[in-house]
C-alpha cells in the first residue's frame, strides 16, 4: 500500500521549496564527500541497470519527483513527468524486465555524468543539489538529457529524488528509462 | 498523373501506399488540404480564462498566437510579423493587450490591428489599410471550451463539423462536477514518425494487448484477479461488448465503458495502483459515505477514445493533441484535465479527487504511449523499404455482418476491426484532392 497521502505531499513540496540558502550550505568536506559518493554510485547502478540495488538506496518511504512545469508546482494540482513512490518504482522496473516494454527493447545504453554538487542542510535533513548530463545510445542514436537534481537524504538513505530536466516543459522523446 | 487518380492509388479499398507517410511533398499538401481545409483543435478555453491571456500554438506549421482579445473575443493571430516575418511572440503563454516584434518594433493590438510602427514618416503608405495587420484564421469557434480554426471559408460550421462526435465529447464532459474540466499541465512525446501513424492508432483495438503487453501485466502485478487497467482485451476482444464507431469527417470512437456494469464504482475498481489513491479514497469515503463511489469514478480513466480529425483525442482523462513536426516527426500532447467543482457537488472533496486523477493520468504515457511511439519509429524505419509499398488496414472487410451501418449513418465493428483507418483514410484521399477555400482575415 502507498504511504502518499495529503501530509506526505505537503511534506515534499515543502522540503523542496526554498532550500538553497547560502547560511544552510554544508561546507564539512567529509559530508560533502560522502553525498557526492553516494550519488556517483547511484548513477553508476543505473547505468548498470542494476535496479534492485538502486532501489535498495532508496528509503522505505521513497518518492521520485520529475516535474513537468517550468517550475515544480504541486503534484497534487497537475501532473508530472512521473511522481513515482516505492511501488510505481517497482512498477517501473518490472514492466522494464517483462521483455515486451517495446521503447526500451532493446535497452538504452546510459552513461550518467554527476556534477557541482552542493549540500544543504535543512529542516534536520541533508539536501544535495547536483547537475546530471545523461547520454543514451539506443536505436542507432545519441541523445543527451540535461537536468539540476535534488537529493533529500536521511541516515544514509535517498527520502526523495527531484529531477529538473532541462526540457521539462516540453515534448521528450521516448522517456522510458529510469531516472 | 492527374492529382485525384494519384490519391486513388495511393489509398485502396484495403490497404494505402507507404508514400502517404514518408513523402515530404504529401506532407506539404496535408499542410494546405488537411490542416488548412477542416476545423483543427487549438487550444482549450481554460488555458485563456481573462481577457489578454494568450497561448502560442501551431496550426500544421503555422504559427500561431491564440489569444482573447481585450474585448474578450477568441482569435488565432498568425505569429509572424507583417512587416518581415518574423515571430513577434516567443513566449508560450501570458497576458498581454499588444504584441511588439523584436526585430523592428512594429507592434499590434491584439485584436491582430497593427497599433504602429517606428518613425512612420519614412513610409509613403497609409498604415490604417488592414493590409499590415497581423493575418489570422477567420473561423474561430468553441465547442463547449474546446476551441477550433479553421482557414476553409467553405468548411461547415464546427458543430456540423464535429457531427454525431459530439454526443461522446457531451457526455465525457457531463461525467465531471459543472459539467466541464480545466487544463493541468501535460505529459509531451515526440516521435520520430508521420502524424498519422498515431492517429491511425487512436482506435485500434487490435495492438492493445500486443504493444501495451508490458502496461497490462504491470497493471495486474498486485491484483488478486487480473482485472485492472485494460484487462478486458485480453482473451477475445470482439467478443467483449466494446466497440469502435465511425462517426464520418475522419472522426471516430473506441467505446470500452460497455466492458463494465453500469454502477458507481465500476470504474474506480479497475483502476491500477497510483500514488495516493489508498489514502485519499479512504478521505472521500469517510467524508462522502454512499455518494463516494462517483467521486473515486472521476479520479479513474474514462474507458473511451473519442478521436476529432485530424489531431483531438479524449483518452481517459486527458486531451491528447497530435502535431505535425516534419513528414515523419509528430508531438504527442497528453493535456491533463482537473475538475473543477464550483457548485460543490462533490462535499469539499474536489481537490482530493485531482490529487488521485493527476497520478492516473501520468500512468498511460509513462507505462503505455512510449510503446505506441516506439513502434510508430519502428513503421517508419520499416517503410524505408521502397519497393514493399503497401501498408494493410483490411482487418473485418469482406466479412458480412461484421460492420454494421446505423440509422444514424455511423457505421459500428467490433473492437479490434480496422473500418475506422478505411474510412477516415477515405477521406483523407477526399480532401487530398478538393482545394480548400482558403481565406486569411487581417
Amino acid at each position: 500500500m502507498s504511504y502518499v497521502d495529503d501530509r506526505f505531499y505537503a511534506d515534499i513540496v515543502a522540503a523542496f521549496t526554498g532550500w538553497q540558502r547560502p547560511e544552510l550550505a554544508v561546507t564539512d568536506v567529509a559530508t560533502r564527500d560522502e553525498c557526492r559518493r553516494l550519488l556517483e554510485w547511484e548513477a553508476r547502478l543505473l547505468d548498470e541497470a542494476r535496479y534492485d540495488d538502486w532501489l535498495a538506496l532508496y528509503a522505505e518511504e521513497c518518492v521520485v519527483w520529475v516535474p513537468a512545469t517550468e517550475r515544480p508546482g504541486d503534484p497534487r494540482r497537475e501532473v508530472t513527468v512521473f511522481f513515482d513512490d516505492r511501488q510505481r518504482l517497482q512498477d517501473r522496473i518490472f514492466r522494464l524486465r517483462t521483455g515486451k516494454a517495446w521503447s526500451q527493447v532493446p535497452p538504452s545504453r546510459t552513461v550518467r555524468l554527476v556534477s557541482n554538487v552542493e549540500v544543504f542542510r535543512a529542516a534536520g535533513k541533508m539536501m544535495v543539489r547536483s547537475n546530471l548530463v545523461l547520454h543514451e545510445f539506443r536505436s542507432g542514436e545519441m541523445r543527451t538529457l540535461a537536468a539540476w537534481c535534488a537529493h533529500r537524504l536521511s541516515g544514509g538513505k535517498i527520502e526523495a529524488k527531484q529531477i529538473n530536466l532541462l526540457e521539462r516543459d516540453q515534448s521528450l522523446r521516448n522517456p522510458s528509462i529510469l531516472l | 498523373m492527374s492529382t485525384s487518380i494519384f490519391f486513388e492509388h495511393l489509398v485502396q479499398e484495403d490497404r494505402v501506399h507507404r508514400s502517404i507517410y514518408t513523402d515530404p511533398l504529401i506532407f506539404e499538401l496535408e499542410m494546405t488540404h488537411i490542416f488548412g481545409g477542416v476545423w483543427c483543435y487549438l487550444a482549450h478555453e481554460s488555458q485563456l480564462p481573462r481577457p489578454d491571456d494568450y497561448i502560442t500554438a501551431q496550426l500544421g506549421l503555422r504559427p500561431l498566437i491564440v489569444v482573447r482579445d481585450s474585448g474578450g473575443k477568441l482569435r488565432a493571430l498568425f505569429n509572424r510579423c507583417t512587416h518581415r516575418g518574423a515571430r513577434v511572440c516567443r513566449e508560450t503563454r501570458g497576458n498581454a493587450r499588444t504584441f511588439q516584434c523584436p526585430y523592428h518594433g512594429w507592434t499590434y493590438f491584439n485584436s491582430g490591428k497593427l497599433r504602429g510602427v517606428p518613425w512612420p514618416e519614412g513610409y509613403a503608405c497609409d498604415f490604417s489599410e488592414g493590409k499590415y495587420n497581423l493575418a489570422q484564421v477567420p473561423r474561430v469557434e468553441s465547442y463547449r471550451g474546446f476551441i477550433f480554426g479553421t482557414l476553409n471559408a467553405d468548411a461547415p460550421s464546427l458543430a456540423d463539423y464535429l457531427g454525431a462526435a459530439r454526443q461522446p465529447i457531451d457526455e465525457w464532459l457531463d461525467r465531471n462536477p459543472g459539467g466541464r474540466v480545466v487544463l493541468a499541465a501535460a505529459n509531451r512525446l515526440k516521435f520520430k514518425g508521420n502524424w498519422k501513424l498515431a492517429y491511425d492508432n487512436a482506435a485500434d483495438g487490435y495492438h492493445v494487448v500486443f504493444s501495451h503487453r508490458s502496461l497490462l501485466e504491470t497493471e495486474n502485478r498486485h491484483a488478486a484477479d487480473p482485472t485492472r487497467g485494460m484487462s478486458f482485451y485480453l482473451g477475445k476482444p470482439d467478443e467483449a461488448p466494446m466497440y469502435v464507431q465511425y462517426f464520418g469527417r475522419g472522426h471516430h470512437f473506441k467505446d470500452k465503458r460497455p466492458n463494465l456494469e453500469r454502477r458507481p464504482g465500476a470504474l474506480w475498481e479497475i483502476e491500477a495502483a497510483q500514488p495516493g489513491m489508498a489514502a485519499y479514497e479512504q478521505l472521500i469515503r469517510q467524508k462522502l459515505g454512499a455518494k463516494a463511489l462517483r467521486a473515486l469514478d472521476l479520479a479513474a480513466s474514462e474507458p473511451v477514445n473519442i478521436n476529432i480529425f485530424p489531431n483531438l483525442s479524449l483518452l481517459g482523462n486527458h486531451i491528447q493533441v497530435l502535431q505535425p513536426l516534419a513528414v515523419d516527426e509528430t508531438e504527442s500532447v497528453w493535456y491533463a484535465t482537473a475538475i473543477v467543482d464550483e457548485a460543490n457537488e462533490l462535499g469539499g472533496m474536489a481537490d482530493a479527487v485531482n490529487a488521485i486523477r493527476m497520478r492516473t493520468q501520468e500512468s498511460f504515457p509513462n507505462f503505455g504511449e512510449v510503446d505506441d511511439a516506439a513502434n510508430f519509429e519502428e513503421i517508419q524505419k520499416g517503410l524505408a523499404a521502397c519497393e514493399d509499398e503497401w501498408v494493410y488496414m483490411h482487418r473485418g472487410l469482406g466479412i458480412p455482418g461484421r460492420v454494421k451501418a446505423l440509422p444514424d449513418g455511423t457505421l459500428k465493428a467490433p473492437a479490434t476491426d480496422e473500418v475506422f483507418m478505411r474510412e477516415h483514410m477515405k477521406e483523407w484521399q477526399r480532401l487530398m484532392t478538393t482545394r480548400p477555400n482558403i481565406q486569411l482575415s487581417r
